[in-house]
């Protein structure tokens, strides 16, 4: 029999790919049901209805719906997400360069943000109930509890009226460099990070609290070793597990979510991107984005699986 | 007692006291006082027996060696002296200094007591590392050593095991080998055998004696089973509600104890139990085989026994041996896979789902846990009179007399019927539990290890009761159990589990005298006696045997 770990981690991808089909049919079906027709939005109020009729036999939109879905998972298969109903053009390399934007700013967000959390977590554990205990939490909390928006709106007023130290608008364009784009991204960063920090954070600790009750703790007590390094040694490795999901939430939520900030800042990344086509009723496109949303949110999570059964001692080594 | 000048003199704790303070619901927090001026010595090289019952206060005075306390016991009065100097008094950088290298701790889990992350190499000489004491291919060396010395298999390659990967005994001496591998000066064991198998104890606590010896530390040993303490310790001290009994030499505490409360704990189970003739079976179990869901092993053999009416059959093994399956398959939590189960004349559908509600009522369970078998939110009344509703169709005050007569036979009398069981003690939940089993008139009762979390004396009490109630309502107990001197106490018959088998089954009588299979001669002869040198004199006997043969 193969390593039991290979087997978890094999059922864990063929759900997720499940998953991932499920959630096509529903991305499917949930921009078939919404209000209005395509041909008409695209034509304007004037159109004839000979002209409408024409269009839509065009745009395949006669055919069953179970035809349609299956020739639009045929062609994303492939790697044909289709053409842009507004512009004519194939939506793949637009999106492409969208997503990319996107995955920047959410890494850049997360290389900051997730070491903090974790950090600020053990900190507080260490103190926990006294003051570094109560700031952390009343910070996180404070900006968690702010929206998006506002925190943009504030810190623009701060950093880019007041001090002048990064640029409010967070246009980026081919041919920056690697330092200009950092510059550019600073403050949409910085927003993200406030955003998602308190909620790791406050898991963070609540997770490591809860091994901290655990006869191996008192040992290491008993052994005599520093505070934090029986945070960090002993009781750390232990609370990986649900750790990593929050993690895994919000670097989700980081590529998912951002469409506010983005709009706040102007920043060409997949939210603006979705934003401007929703409004247009471009169903491929919709479709496109819901379902490369849906891929990050399902991949991330299975990540977040994965490293919970290797987290786990008993499944790494087995008797 | 020794003088506060002798070099000697390692440990000396005097006056001490110990407070925590508890939040009762719906009361303001109050005051507890667990130790009232206790005052010890323990010299070098010498091993202090520190004995009681629970919440005697033997942990707590054990852990203030460390100036530790556990889950908010304060230290409020006393000195605790190590090595000359007040250990109360060197504030927080002095103790992680001393605990861990000059005073180390043995607990009662170590499965419980070790980081499931972290190698047990990792772990075992984490200490030595981290003070400096050596370079890390020395100090590896020295658990290695260690390890040996414990009679540990494969002592070269067990460090880089996993402690789930280890038994429970094994895992009890790595944590040994993790006390002594910093050199400490004292090593608190705390009950460090209580929870292994009487096989397996000897074992350890030859290997606990060994290493005591080996290394010249000193020790506090900590335990409520006196036999135990006997084998290893140079001075006893008896504590009850935080005070001292007795304090003495073993030979003087366990030969002649001078107070009644030690007499009493070096005598308990003074039941005499007259063993019932044999008559046709109530239960009979042929040929039984049972097997969990997905393994491809069983946990049953071919189980065959016989328990006639109002007898009690105790059913004895280690962890592991199928008792507990052998509830479980007769009440139909795990169908057995082949066999026959007879009741009073009738088929036992192997499934739960297949028996009538009469099967159900006249075959009744008492648990190890009493704790956990009763729902904390309901009253004494509702716990005893739901099977009186459900069986009987009992209501209103007709059931609330009833109730209170079974609290009456269970001894407990007025004013419990509306308490919770977080209001009652240890052995007055296992007597609900007991008064519960008794609502639904059953002819069995299947008993799970139902003293074996109780203290001496209290476990006493509940046996008395339980022969009792079989002498007056006549019913029959199947008594799971691993404590040898409880089946002696209450059985008619016994059966002797190994590796799911029947190993020897019979009278009480004819079980418990020899000629003995070898497994029973292990067992029996594993259970530690109240006599000094016993251990060496079993250890001897055994020794001799295997040269001989």
């Amino acid at each position: 029999m193969a390593h039991p770990i290979l087997k978890l981690v094999a059922q864990r991808v063929a759900l997720g790919l499940l998953l991932l089909l499920a959630a096509s049919v529903l991305i499917f079906i949930g921009t078939q049901i919404l209000p209005g027709d395509v041909a008409q939005a695209i034509l304007g109020q004037s159109a004839t209805p000979e002209t409408l009729a024409n269009l839509r036999a065009e745009l395949g939109l006669n055919e069953p719906v179970v035809s349609r879905y299956f020739s639009w998972l045929f062609g994303v298969l492939h790697g044909d997400l289709g053409t842009a109903l507004s512009n004519g053009q194939p939506i793949a390399p637009a999106l492409g360069a969208r997503l990319a934007n996107t995955l920047f700013l959410a890494s850049c967000a997360a290389v900051i943000a997730v070491p903090l959390a974790v950090l600020l977590g053990l900190v507080s554990v260490r103190y926990r109930n006294r003051w570094p205990d109560k700031l952390i939490s009343a910070v996180t909390l404070a900006t968690i509890s702010v929206p998006e928006f506002l925190l943009g709106y504030i810190v623009i007023f701060f950093l880019a009226v007041q001090y002048r130290l990064l640029p409010s608008l967070s246009t980026v364009y081919d041919g920056m460099t690697l330092g200009e784009r950092l510059y550019a991204i600073g403050l949409p960063v910085i927003v993200l990070v406030l955003a998602v920090l308190g909620h790791m954070m406050r898991m963070t600790r609540a997770a490591i609290l809860n091994v901290m009750q655990s006869a191996y703790v008192e040992t290491a007590e008993l052994k005599g070793l520093r505070p934090f390094t029986i945070i960090a040694r002993h009781a750390f490795p232990n609370a990986i597990a649900p750790v990593v999901n929050v993690v895994m939430i919000n670097l989700a939520y980081l590529v998912v979510g951002v469409v506010v900030v983005e709009v706040v800042f102007v920043y060409p990344g997949m939210g603006q991107y979705l934003v401007d086509h929703v409004s247009k009723r471009d169903v491929p496109v919709v479709q496109a984005c819901g379902l490369v949303f849906a891929g990050v949110y399902i991949g991330l999570n299975l990540i977040a699986d994965i490293v919970s059964i290797l987290a786990n001692p008993r499944l790494r080594h087995p008797k | 007692m020794p003088d506060k000048a002798d070099p000697q003199t390692l440990l000396e704790i005097r006056d001490l006291v110990l407070e925590a303070t508890s939040y009762p619901p719906g009361e303001p927090p109050k005051t507890v006082t667990l130790v009232h001026g206790v005052s010890l010595a323990v010299e070098k090289g010498k091993v202090l027996g520190l004995i009681g019952e629970s919440g005697a206060g033997k942990s707590t005075i054990g852990l203030s060696s460390m100036a530790y306390g556990r889950g908010g016991v304060r230290i409020t009065g006393g000195q605790i002296i190590v090595n000359g100097r007040d250990i109360l008094k060197i504030g927080a950088g002095g103790l992680r200094k001393l605990r861990g290298k000059e005073v180390t701790y043995v607990a009662q889990s170590a499965a419980a007591s070790f980081n499931p992350a972290k190698p047990l190499m990792e772990q075992v000489i984490e200490t030595t590392l981290a003070s400096g004491q050596m370079t890390r291919a020395a100090a590896e060396a020295r658990a290695v050593d260690l390890f040996r010395q414990l009679g540990l298999p494969n002592p070269e390659t067990i460090g880089k095991r996993f402690p789930h990967q280890v038994s429970g005994g094994q895992l009890q001496r790595v944590m040994t080998a993790m006390a002594l591998c910093p050199k400490p000066d004292l090593v608190i064991f705390d009950e460090p055998t209580t929870a292994l198998d009487v096989t397996t104890q000897i074992d350890v606590l030859a290997a606990i004696k060994r290493a005591i010896h080996e290394t010249g530390v000193a020790a506090l040993y900590i335990t409520h089973d006196l036999a135990v303490v006997a084998q290893v310790a140079d001075d006893i001290m008896v504590l009850r509600h935080g005070r001292m009994v007795e304090y003495g030499s073993v030979q003087q505490v366990i030969e002649a104890p001078r107070e009644d409360y030690t007499r009493a704990l070096v005598s308990v189970r003074s039941i005499d139990h007259a063993e019932k003739p044999e008559a046709p079976p109530l239960l009979r179990i042929q040929n039984v085989t049972a097997r969990y869901k997905g393994t491809a092993f069983d946990v049953l053999k071919n189980v065959s026994v016989d328990l006639p009416p109002g007898q009690t059959l105790a059913v004895v093994g280690e962890s592991g041996s199928g008792k507990s399956t052998l509830a479980r398959v007769i009440t139909g939590l795990l169908p057995a896979s082949q066999g026959r189960i007879t009741f009073d004349g009738r088929d036992l559908s192997a499934d739960l789902a297949g028996r009538s509600r009469d099967d159900l009522r006249e075959l009744q369970m008492i648990y190890q846990m009493a704790d956990v078998a009763m729902n904390p939110r309901q009253t004494v009344e509702t716990i005893i009179g739901r099977p009186l509703e459900f069986y009987f169709g009992l209501k209103g005050a007709e059931k609330r007399k009833r109730v209170q007569e079974l609290l009456d036979q269970i001894e407990m009398g007025k004013g419990f019927a509306d308490r919770y069981p977080a209001e009652l003690s240890g052995g007055q939940k296992q007597r609900v539990c007991i008064a519960r089993a008794l609502a639904a008139k059953p002819k069995l009762i299947i008993c799970d290890e139902v003293t074996s979390a109780l203290d001496p004396l209290v476990a006493d009490g509940i046996l008395k009761l339980l022969l009792d109630l079989q002498a007056r309502e006549g019913v029959a107990y199947l008594f799971i159990t691993h404590d040898l001197a409880t089946v002696r106490a209450i059985a008619d018959r016994i059966a002797v589990m190994f590796k799911g088998q029947v190993q020897r089954y019979g009278a009480k009588s004819d079980v418990l005298a020899p000629p003995f299979d070898a497994y029973t001669d292990l067992l029996l002869s594993s259970v530690p006696e109240m006599k000094l040198g016993w251990l060496e004199q079993v250890l001897e006997t055994r020794r001799m045997e295997s040269a001989g043969n």
